[in-house]
Order: C-alpha cells, then structure tokens, then sequence
C-alpha cells in the first residue's frame, strides 16, 4: 500500500533506550561529511600528516636523510603545527551547534524526547570531538604506524613506548577543552558568527595579555593567563619535552581544569527546555 | 473522575518564577484519557502546567503523575511516551521535512529506517507530503505548525500536549489542523490535551476541559455536563440612556451573571428557575429599553465566563 493511503498507524516496533546522544553524533557528522567545503578543509587538515610520512619513508630509506629520523619532539610538533585546523574547525563548526538550536526553539524539541539534558550536550560535544580526533589524534596514532611499517621494526616504537598514551592523553585533553569551551560560548548565543568571534577575540586576546604582561615582567611565569599556553605546557609535559614556559605544570593544569568546569557550569544553566526570565 | 482512567494528575502543584511570580497555585486536578482542553486566557498558567509536565520547570511544591508515573522520578520514560507541540516555531534547523521528522524519531528510539518509514507516513498525515523534501526554514506559518505536530506523531505517543496548535493559520488551515486533532483523539486513539485560550478550537475536538484562571483551575468536568443549565441563560441587546456599565453592575448585584459578547448581544445566566421577568423588572428600576430577549443555551463561553468571572 502507498505510504499516503495508509494515514496515521499506530507503531508497534523496537524502541531503543539510552542511546539518543549517538543519534545526535552520528546525524551531525553525517550532516557535516555531505558538506563539500567541509571536506576540503578536512583534506588540507592531513597534509601535515603526508608531509610527515614523507619525512617518516626518506629517514628510513635513505641515511642521508638521518636528520629526519623521528623524535618524540616531532609528534609534539605535529600537535603544535594542527593547532590552526583545530582553531578553524572549532570556531567553523562549534560556534553553531548550540546557537542555531537555540535561534531555532530546538531545544524544545530535543528535550521533549526522551533524553536528559547531559545527552543533548554530550551528543553536540561528541560532533565536535569527534571530527577534532580525526584531525589531531587519528593522524597523529597514523604516523607512529608508518614509522614503523617504513622502519620495518619496533625500535622507535620500543623507545618512545610512552608516545601511544602521550598522544591520546594530550589529544583527549586538548580536544576536550576546545569542546566544552566553544560549546559553552555557543550555548551563550543564539548568533553562531557572533560566537565565532567571542572565541576567537578570547583566545587573541589572552595570547595578547600574556605577550605584554611576559615584555614587562620580562617572564614567561604569568604564561598561565593565555588558554593556549596551559595546553602548550600541559602537552610538552605529556610527550616529555623541555617545558617552554616558567609556569610549574600544576598551575597549567589547574587552569585548564577551570576552565572545563566553568564551560560544564555554563552549560549546565543555559541548556535547558525553557527559558525563565523572572 | 477516577485516578485510575486519568492519564494526568496533579497534586497541590504550585510553580513560582522568580521570587514571588505564582504561575501555578497549589492546583490539583486530572485530566482523563481521550481528548481534554485546557483552557484560560494569557498567562492563566497552562503552558507553565505543560512545560511542568514534561519536566522543563521543577515545581516548587507538589506532585504530578504523567500516565501512572511520577514526573520528578522517571521524567525520561515519560517523554518516550508523550508527544509535544510547542507554542511557538520550533524545529531543528538545516534540515528538511523528512530528515526533520526522521531525526526525532530516532531520538525517541526508533530505529532509523522506522523513523524514516514513520516520517513519511505522518508527513503524508499532517498534510505536508507533497513538501516533505523542502527545507523547514522555507515553510510558511501554517506548515511549521502541521510540521510540529508531526514531530510530536513520529513516535506514536500515548499521550500528546498541543500547545496552541492553530496559532497563526488561516481559516481553512485552522480547520484541517483542528479535524487532525480530532481525528486523533477520537478514532486513533491518542489522547490529547490541548492547550487553547480558542474556546471554538477547544469545543470542536474535546470532550472534557480544564479551565485556567490566574494560576489556578477555575472549572473542571465534561463539557457536556458544565454546559448543563443551571439556571436560563437569556440574549439581550439593550438601550440605555447612562452607562452600560452601571445596568451590569445592577444585574450582577442582583446575582446575575452576564457578559458582552463580539456582536454587540448581552449574554445574561438567571440562576435557578428564574425567568425573563426578573430582567425586564432590574430594567425597569435603570430605565433601560429591552429591545430583543431571546432564550439561548450554555455554550462554553458561558462555562468559561461563569468560571473565570469574566464581565
């Protein structure tokens, strides 16, 4: 029978429980994977990853080419160097996710389903984390692979045990902060450019504050003003590099940990099916 | 009516905004299964006791029960179980009407290609099959309403809340979304409370009502029953050499109710067995000509003025 003979039925299938934030997930990536302009900035997103394999075949391949060898300094830099996507992905893809929601009255809608307000916003930040992992820990993971699969042996691998945990634990970190950040500032709004722009002026302007405070004190110690500089120190200490600021790591920590717990405040007042102004 | 039929109760539910904004006023009463209105004017508290009922606003004291269960305790199986239509626009932005449709479903638990399959069927059922395919931003008025609905169908609820569904349709859209309404209350076996301050929108599809006034439940019960004379409800039109006014405030002191109604009629209630005369004799003290008197029925208008003391 056609579908428009049939009316309204009444259902009598499955009913899933508890897994409403991975349709979340899975709609908004699918929605994002059917954007073109998207994939071409995923695409230039990995070409880091192809320059380093490169780097990764010659050292293996050619001993003139030894100044190449790999270190755990250069999957830090990897990191360092994928920051910009990771800014642009952020501010392109997060500044959206809950502003148009809520210019939309969607929130309405989501939390008439069945699902707790801590799903919504896990579904949302799981969109985000998850096109950040494939730009920062999936190539990262990729290249240890092919340093090995070039190499032909384990014995980087073997030295630098610790570079499998390093590289999860900062990329986790890393993406977990920008997450809850950005979502946080794009549950604020109902004006995703506006957003954009309140992220970008913040992470600017404490880069800026650090600059002028690091000139007149002459000390990279107040380094924990700037959002960048705490995951800069927190991820050289990860990967077991000298650390580049005079800021004791637990400060950095600290700060970050701040950080993600003012967003979860944010976050946890301003998702919400109605809003009251009294 | 009994606990055991009701698919909503509320117990002593009072909602305060604020510090000292009593949206809802200890209100206890019940809402039966098939289809019920709930009915007030703005700001009478009907869409805090909806919003209260799907969890969005936590009561300040009170208990409600939402098909045998606790609202406060297992507000999610709830939700699995009922369907909402918001007031005002609401939908998921960037998608179209089946994605849309489809998407909550899914987030209701159905498995997608149910939700798909049930996305088209009541797409086809509000009346938007033939734009199912277009972006929800481009739809006009009538078509986010039919679109809201559709969403709150995907997932066959039990139970739905309608809050104003015919806000901003035409004519001719306002009654195809009221026939869908009735439709489903009565022959697909949805039960339904529909929040209205449209006494004709609440006339048409229900058959009980609850009516609201400043926080509190003025009148509740069968519309056929309340609409039962409890006394002669009389049309009038009048001639007065003062004020109108000053003829109203005699007949209500008297213990008449009376109300204006939009066609320039006065719609006046005798209590008990008292008849015409009793008005031509409160007339004749003010010196008012009684031009026409006609014997009429209760309408719910009646049922709604009486209740919430509306002149």
């Amino acid at each position: 029978m056609p579908i428009h003979d049939q009316g309204y039925r009444r259902y009598g299938g499955d009913r899933a429980r508890g897994r409403a934030w991975l349709v979340i997930v899975t709609t908004g990536v699918r929605a994002m994977l059917g954007n073109r302009r998207w994939i071409v900035l995923m695409g230039a997103s990995w070409i880091q990853f192809l320059v380093r394999a490169v780097q990764f075949y010659l050292a293996a391949n050619f001993s003139q080419a030894g100044m190449l060898n790999p270190t755990a300094a250069t999957f830090r830099d990897f990191f360092d160097k994928q920051d910009i996507f990771v800014f642009i992905m952020t501010v392109t893809l997060g500044s959206s996710l809950i502003a148009q929601d809520r210019r939309a009255n969607a929130l309405q809608i989501y939390l008439s389903k069945p699902l707790t307000r801590a799903e919504y916003i896990f579904g949302k930040l799981g969109i985000l984390v998850t096109f950040l992992l494939l730009i920062t820990w999936v190539p990262a993971i990729l290249l240890l692979v092919v340093e090995v699969v070039f190499a032909g042996n384990f014995t980087f691998l073997q030295a630098n045990a610790y570079l499998f945990p390093a590289i999860t634990v900062f990329a986790l970190v890393e993406v977990v902060m920008v997450s809850t950040s950005m979502l946080a500032l794009s549950s604020l709004s109902t004006n995703s450019r506006f957003v954009g722009i309140l992220y970008t002026a913040l992470i600017f302007f404490s880069n800026a504050l650090y600059g002028v405070l690091r000139a007149v004190t002459g000390s990279s110690m107040v380094s924990w003003i700037s959002f960048g500089n705490n995951l800069a120190q927190i991820g050289d200490l990860i990967f077991r590099v000298p650390l580049r600021y005079q800021t004791p790591w637990p400060i950095a920590l600290v700060m970050i940990v701040v950080l993600v717990s003012v967003s979860a405040l944010v976050l946890e007042r301003r998702v919400r099916g109605v809003e009251i102004v009294a | 009516m009994s606990d055991a039929e009701a698919v909503v109760s509320l117990e002593n539910v009072t909602v305060v905004y604020g510090r000292s904004n009593r949206a809802l006023s200890d209100v206890t009463t019940t809402f039966v299964r098939g289809a019920v209105g709930l009915l007030g004017p703005n700001g009478a508290g009907k869409s805090t006791m909806i919003k209260s009922l799907l969890g969005f606003v936590v009561p300040t004291h009170g208990r409600m029960r939402v098909l045998g269960l606790d609202v406060a305790a297992s507000p999610v199986e709830i939700r699995a179980r009922i369907g909402y239509m918001p007031e005002n626009d609401a939908h998921i932005p960037g998608l179209n009407a089946v994605s849309f449709v489809g998407y909550c479903g899914e987030l209701a638990g159905l498995p997608r290609a149910d939700a798909i399959q049930r996305a088209h069927e009541v797409l086809f059922y509000v009346g938007l099959g033939e734009a199912r395919y277009r972006n929800v931003d481009t739809y006009s008025t009538g078509m986010k309403q039919r679109i809201k609905l559709a969403q709150a169908l995907v997932h066959d609820p039990d139970l739905l809340f309608l809050d104003e569904p015919t806000n901003g349709m035409d004519p001719r859209g306002r009654d195809e979304m009221l026939e869908l309404v009735r439709d489903l209350a009565h022959n697909k076996g949805v039960s339904l409370i529909l929040s209205s301050h449209l006494l004709p929108d609440v006339e048409y599809t229900c058959d009980h009502v609850v009516v609201m006034d400043k926080g509190r439940v003025a009148t509740a019960g069968s519309i056929e029953a309340l609409k039962q004379p409890r006394g002669r409800v009389y049309e009038l039109r009048v001639k007065t050499p003062g004020d109108l006014e000053t003829f109203f405030d005699r007949l209500r002191a008297a213990g008449l109710d009376c109300h204006a109604t939009d066609d320039d009629v006065v719609r006046v209630f005798v209590p008990g067995d008292g008849g015409a005369r009793k008005l031509f004799e409160l007339a004749a003290a003010e010196r008012v000509q009684v031009r026409h008197l006609r014997p009429s029925v209760p309408t719910l208008e009646d049922v709604f003025a009486h209740a919430v003391g509306e002149p």
